[in-house]
């Protein structure tokens, strides 16, 4: 990585994470858990690295392997995760 | 780069903040849990286009079996148990980062014989570490909350030097793997070492801390995701892991007021045990 491309990776994180920490106030209780529930549906983004990294044409390849299981695993945590918060939420407007 | 594949990025960045900001709200929860998925299948589907056109299968193999497992434990749980499979499926996104920045650096240093750059050695060290302490972190949040393990604070004494000293060797290996690529034991001892880490660190918090733990443990995700994307380089990773490693630590602060508690309290471990429930 050159340093010009780490410098701007930087800026998207630091501008990044001033949006997320300024996007969560006065969350009323009972959202304490859909909303964790949904981010954490959201971290799962990691399944779009699990991608690349099945991307490898050589079955031999321990790395292929790897990238296999990461998108195993990413892919429950994505599905999962939405599914779950949907699940929750869609009982809080019975009520 | 593709511009096209850029711009998917960048609406998916998007419907990631706005998601976020709707489910902190009753009224638009529900919609923007939905806007929030709907950026991923755009971020998912920008990534599989790029690919070589025979793992496809592979891809879709795997898709299939994490959708049906997914799906699966999110329609057969009970509603009083979702926040133990909130930390199952959190241990998951942890270990996936791991394994993640494992790969591409077993890619690079061993597969292609390359000499990757500090930079990139760095983020796959952090990726390993954030990533193996979340997994197991959350894999004990959820033993504890199921009854598997018990619900109790867990001491023993010298604990919090244990874990002080853990973390010393992980930082130590870590040093010896950044000055010798090609010899990919040192990261292979972080990623045990963070393993026993995250063990280690939730083990002593009592059961009805645990949402308090998992919310951090979330957060502990998006930035394993965030060093991840730094291995990468790819925009969509650092952003939603930036997103949610910030959001999730102002979450957790939240939940800790609610329930009377501070964030130090909880994590010196110890105190939650008298609550009862867990």
């Amino acid at each position: 990585m050159t340093a010009e491309s780490f410098i701007i990776l930087l800026y998207i994180l630091v501008l990044a994470s001033y949006v997320g920490f300024e996007l969560i106030n006065k969350v009323p209780p009972t959202l304490h858990t859909p909303l964790m529930s949904g981010s954490n549906a959201i971290s799962g983004i990691t399944i779009v690295g699990a991608i690349i990294a099945c991307n490898v044409l050589n079955y031999g390849a321990i790395s292929k392997w790897l990238g296999m299981i990461a998108l195993i695993l990413a892919t429950i945590n994505v599905v999962g995760g939405y599914a779950l918060t949907d699940r929750m939420l869609k009982m809080f407007k019975k009520k | 780069m593709n511009i096209l594949i850029q711009i998917a990025y960048l609406a998916a960045s998007i419907l990631f903040i706005i998601g976020i900001k709707m489910l902190g709200r009753t009224s638009t929860a529900r919609k923007g849990n939905f806007l929030s998925s709907l950026g991923m299948f755009i971020a998912i589907f920008a990534t599989v286009i790029q690919v070589e056109a025979i793992t496809l299968v592979d891809i879709l193999i795997c898709v299939i079996i994490g959708s049906a497992l997914g799906l699966f434990i999110a329609f057969k749980v009970q509603m009083t148990k979702v926040p133990e499979m909130v930390a199952l499926f959190n241990g998951f996104g942890g270990l996936a980062s791991l394994t993640v920045a494992l790969a591409d650096f077993w890619l690079n240093t061993q597969e292609k014989g390359l000499q990757v750059d500090q930079i990139t050695g760095i983020s796959v060290a952090i990726s390993i570490l954030i990533g193996g302490v979340t997994f197991t972190g959350s894999l004990i949040a959820y033993l504890k909350l199921n009854g598997k393990v018990s619900g109790k604070a867990i001491t023993f004494t010298g604990q919090h030097l244990i874990n002080l000293l853990l973390l010393i060797a992980a930082v130590g290996v870590s040093v010896f793997a950044l000055t010798d690529f090609s010899n990919p034991t040192f990261m292979i001892a972080l990623a045990i070492l963070s393993l026993v880490i995250g063990v280690l660190v939730v083990i002593p918090i009592g059961g009805a801390d645990m949402p308090v733990v998992i919310s951090l443990l979330n957060s502990y995700s998006g930035m394993a995701a965030c060093a991840t994307g730094f291995v990468l380089n790819n925009n969509v990773l650092i952003v939603a892991g930036a997103l949610v490693g910030a959001s999730g630590i102002i979450l957790t602060q939240i939940m800790c007021k609610a329930m009377n508690r501070s964030l130090i309290n909880v994590l010196l471990g110890g105190f939650g045990q008298t609550s009862g429930s867990g």
